[in-house]
């Protein structure tokens, strides 16, 4: 398995989806209505890519763990959707959007992926128009863009702060109209807990059903992974709370290969924690640095007001240190900006952990109606949780865990190394490379689910015509179901004294102290030692009240957690073998004179893509090397 | 501070439920309202107990799953908050809080604090969407919409679906719910050609699943989170009679 197949197709970049679009099987209707494909997750890529394999004719079995699948976490995207439509005619092309992805990624993403991502941007973008997203319009009508995070044009289409919400109530709108057809049967409040192999290909899940806790099984002649990020192994993050790596992860034991785990993107402007009973951050969509200048006072710590503050007095850190982009640098550099002034005993507030997000010369240039306009809701939102007036005082901001770059390995069809398995949007490792850009992800979400899924699973699926449906009484369900139900048997059997959210912290603390935003070789080694003692000691005392066969909510937080032990401490692994600095991943032993990531081409231009080995021990790598062609690798300068 | 708690403690759909009494010591100012119930199932699970189930997500306000009634109000005190928003800094030391699930037939409880809102996604399978295919879409700057209608969209696209409305109404009405979604789409040209049949067997199946009828008390938009507008279910009624007369 070493030798990763990645099928890119022969050819210059901008032909390859093309041609590969031209040269894949077809499927025909009649057939169609014979193939079954589950899908797990309904966020932005799954609910696009259910709606469009309905409208296709496959018979599609829909799964989400909340109660409606209009909830899934997508929703909670603020910023932007990026395309290259180009209406500011500020230079914006397919090209320049590709070349900004891989750049903005450090040289660690795939550029034929990354090139067709960008060129299905302006197609989605003309498919939420028509579902009725409603996207910010200037007065002549026409739709408006922002610029956002990390680049120089302006291509981020939004809906005010809340441009997830609304393209999933797209997607979802699609999806719904296909199950009042019954091409889709929506089964919510459902947990994946297993993926089923047979004869090496991926043929069903077992799922429990979280209101009566009964463990089922389901066939399909494909499966198709559209379950989201892992960010919240940090404990806390911007991420909804219920958000986990169990689906995938359930895969991955099952042989599907796990790349570049260690990529996690920090978003830098989240509100900081304020107590020990906290369960999340709350972002501060990055939008707000267009208008928004970032400082902390140039003395250590003072303690004044920051009105009482004086211009003179304060250091706009990122201005100062990148004057090319000032306060639009990237996600990751912004990020561990904040923390080195922090840590360096200049941070504000009470614990000294945040920095000042300003607004106050904007208000003055383009009055506060103006600003009220683009993120009203944005500043109210910050009202409600702290009590504080943006208009009249800096919010307080810190970066948090987010988005996780790093995912299960696909190809270029987006199939695993399980054949019959794809994995779609943020549960892939495909786009991002080592750091995602603003208003990127909503962009691949809806890009691999309506129009590059669709195409590529027909040419797995056209081999499957002769196959009849899959029964769920053959051997291999029965003993995933088995193996499913005995790991939450012996959980329930421990019996405990601690409850589950106190190893969630403990596990989030380690992540984030030691492979959080800045890493280094004897942590990452504490870290998987203090994480095995960690597991080790949950499964000896974690306490899980009721039963199986009931709701249970603390049954499938502990679920969640005792996967996380085991991502985490890959997470490590790869943070440890990847010895170099790129994008959101910061060794300190690979640091320029100047503080910035020392990128090493030579020895680390590849995907690090990880095989489960076993219970407890290391996982074997294997990588991809990558190659790049169309753009000329450069230092990731934004000075 | 210290807090009196009155939770509706009931095991499953088919059980009996009923309220038990809960004194909750060491409660902070700067905790949400959820944090608070996070810290009650910590002391209820370490002392042997069962914790309360309630549901909750992104805790941002944006995904819809809280949904709670607090002293007699959908989502709690404070106006344009959802329940995962509320701070405890609302209440003060010595308090009684009274929390209940949504009432409504149409959401019938399943656990504790957890109703079935299933409903709503009936109600939407009934028509709330533009009936367009992937693929078919044509340019997105084709047809221009006016700002106005627009915002105006947008507006009541910035429902959740947490059903504070159809709980907060007296005849557990979900009109605004589906007046939000109506106007949503009826105010874009993109979903004008659907608009009458959309309200029609929209409000058909919202009356089918036993959501009651609206009289136009206004508390659904006084508990809305998102301050969804009566406006809206007048656009609603307009489309509605609009179908009728086309038979």
């Amino acid at each position: 398995m070493s030798n990763l197949q990645s099928k890119i197709p022969e050819g210059p970049l901008a032909d390859k989806w093309t041609s590969h679009k031209n040269s894949v099987k077809l499927v025909s209707p009649a057939n169609k209505a014979r193939l079954d494909v589950i899908v797990v997750g309904t966020g932005l890529s799954g609910a696009s890519a259910i709606s469009t394999l309905a409208e296709l004719g496959y018979n599609v079995k829909a799964f989400c763990f909340q109660d409606s699948p209009r909830r899934a976490h997508s929703v909670a995207a603020q910023g932007g959707i990026n395309a290259a439509k180009n209406y500011k005619n500020d230079g914006d092309s397919v090209y320049r959007l590709f070349n900004d992805i891989i750049k903005g990624g450090d040289y660690r993403a795939r550029e034929a992926n990354v090139y067709r991502a960008a060129e299905v941007s302006n197609q989605t973008i003309d498919q939420m128009v028509a579902a009725g997203v409603p996207f910010a319009r200037e007065y002549s009508g026409y739709l408006d863009n922002r610029s956002f995070g990390g680049v120089q044009v302006s291509r981020t289409f939004y809906a005010r702060g809340q441009t997830g919400q609304q393209c999933l109530l797209g997607a979802y709108s699609g999806m719904i109209r296909q199950i009042a057809k019954g091409r889709v049967t929506m089964y919510s409040r459902r947990d994946m807990l297993d993926l089923v192999v047979v004869d090496g290909k991926a043929r069903g899940i077992v799922t429990r059903n979280l209101v009566t806790g009964e463990i089922e099984r389901h066939s399909a002649h494909a499966v198709v992974l559209a379950s989201g990020g892992y960010g919240t192994i940090y404990y806390l993050s911007t991420l909804a709370v219920g958000s986990n790596a169990t689906a995938s992860w359930a895969a991955h034991k099952r042989g599907a290969l796990f790349s570049n785990p260690s990529f996690v993107q920090i978003h830098p402007t989240s509100l900081p924690q304020l107590n020990d009973y906290q369960a999340k951050l709350t972002l501060m969509s990055e939008s707000l640095r267009n208008d928004g200048r970032i400082w902390v006072p140039k003395e250590k710590g003072d303690k004044r007001h920051p009105n009482e503050i004086t211009e003179e007095e304060r250091d706009y850190y990122l201005e100062r240190r990148y004057p090319a982009f000032g306060n639009l640098v990237p996600r990751d550099v912004a990020s561990r900006a904040a923390k080195e002034r922090c840590d360096a005993g200049y941070g504000v507030g009470e614990t000294g952990m945040s920095v000042y997000l300003d607004f106050s010369r904007s208000i003055g240039r383009f009055g506060e109606k103006t600003i009220e306009a683009k993120y009203g809701n944005l500043f109210e939102m910050y009202e409600k949780i702290t009590g504080i007036n943006p208009y009249n005082e800096p919010m307080r901001i810190y970066p948090a865990g987010h988005y996780t770059m790093g995912g299960l390995w696909v190809d270029y069809n987006l199939m695993t190394t399980i054949p019959g398995l794809f994995a779609i949007g943020e549960s892939n490792f495909s786009d991002h490379g080592a750091n995602r850009l603003g208003a990127g992800s909503l962009m691949q979400c809806a890009g691999d689910g309506y129009f590059i899924l669709p195409v590529t699973i027909g040419d797995y699926l056209a081999g499957e015509i002769r196959t009849p449906r899959i029964s769920t009484d053959i051997p291999e369900f029965e003993k995933a179901e088995n193996e499913a139900v005995d790991k939450l048997r012996s959980l329930l059997a421990v019996r405990g004294k601690q409850t589950v959210t106190s190893f969630h912290k403990r596990l989030g603390k380690i992540m984030w102290d030691l492979c959080g935003m800045v890493r280094n070789e004897e942590g990452l080694k504490n870290a998987k030692k203090m994480i095995d003692e960690l597991k080790e000691e949950f499964w000896n005392d974690v306490k899980i009240p009721g039963t199986l066969d009931e709701l249970n909510q603390e049954l499938e937080k502990a679920v969640k957690v005792a996967d996380f032990f085991e991502l985490g401490r890959l997470m490590c692994q790869d943070a440890l073998e990847r010895k170099e600095s790129c994008g959101a991943h910061f060794r300190e032993e690979s640091q320029t004179p100047e503080g910035e990531a020392q990128r090493i081409d030579s020895d680390f231009s590849y995907v690090a893509s990880w095989e489960y080995s076993g219970e407890g021990n290391d996982h074997v790598l294997h990588k991809e090397q990558l190659t790049f062609d169309n753009v000329k690798m450069q230092e990731r300068s934004y000075k | 501070m210290e807090i009196k708690l009155k939770i509706w403690r009931q095991k499953d759909a088919r059980s009996q439920g009923s309220f038990v009494d809960y004194n909750l010591s060491g409660v902070s100012g700067d905790m949400s309202f959820l944090e608070m119930l996070d810290f009650l199932n910590k002391t209820l699970i370490e002392s042997g107990d069962e914790p309360v189930a309630f549901e909750h997500d992104c805790r941002e306000g944006i995904c819809g799953s809280c949904s709670l009634y607090i002293n007699g109000r959908p989502h709690g005190p404070g106006d344009l908050v959802t329940t995962c928003e509320l701070r405890m800094t609302r209440f003060k030391d010595g308090d009684t809080i009274v929390i209940e699930p949504w009432r409504a037939k149409s959401f019938p409880v399943i656990r504790d604090l957890i109703a079935d809102r299933s409903a709503f996604d009936k109600i939407m399978e009934a028509g709330g969407f533009i009936s367009v295919g992937t693929g078919s879409a044509p340019e997105a700057n084709s047809i221009p919409v006016t700002k106005e209608d627009s915002d105006e969209a947008f507006d009541a696209a910035t429902c959740i679906g947490c059903g504070a409305c159809v709980a907060a109404c007296k005849n557990s009405s979900a009109m605004l719910f589906v007046a939000a979604k109506v106007s949503h789409l009826t105010l874009l040209p993109q979903g004008h050609a659907e608009s009458a049949k959309r309200a029609q067997s929209m409000v058909a199946k919202m009356d089918e699943l036993g959501f009651g009828s609206c009289t136009n008390t206004g508390a659904c938009e006084a508990e809305c989170p998102k301050g969804i507008s009566l406006a809206h279910i007048a656009r609603l009624n307009r489309e509605f009679l609009k179908a009728g007369f086309r038979g």
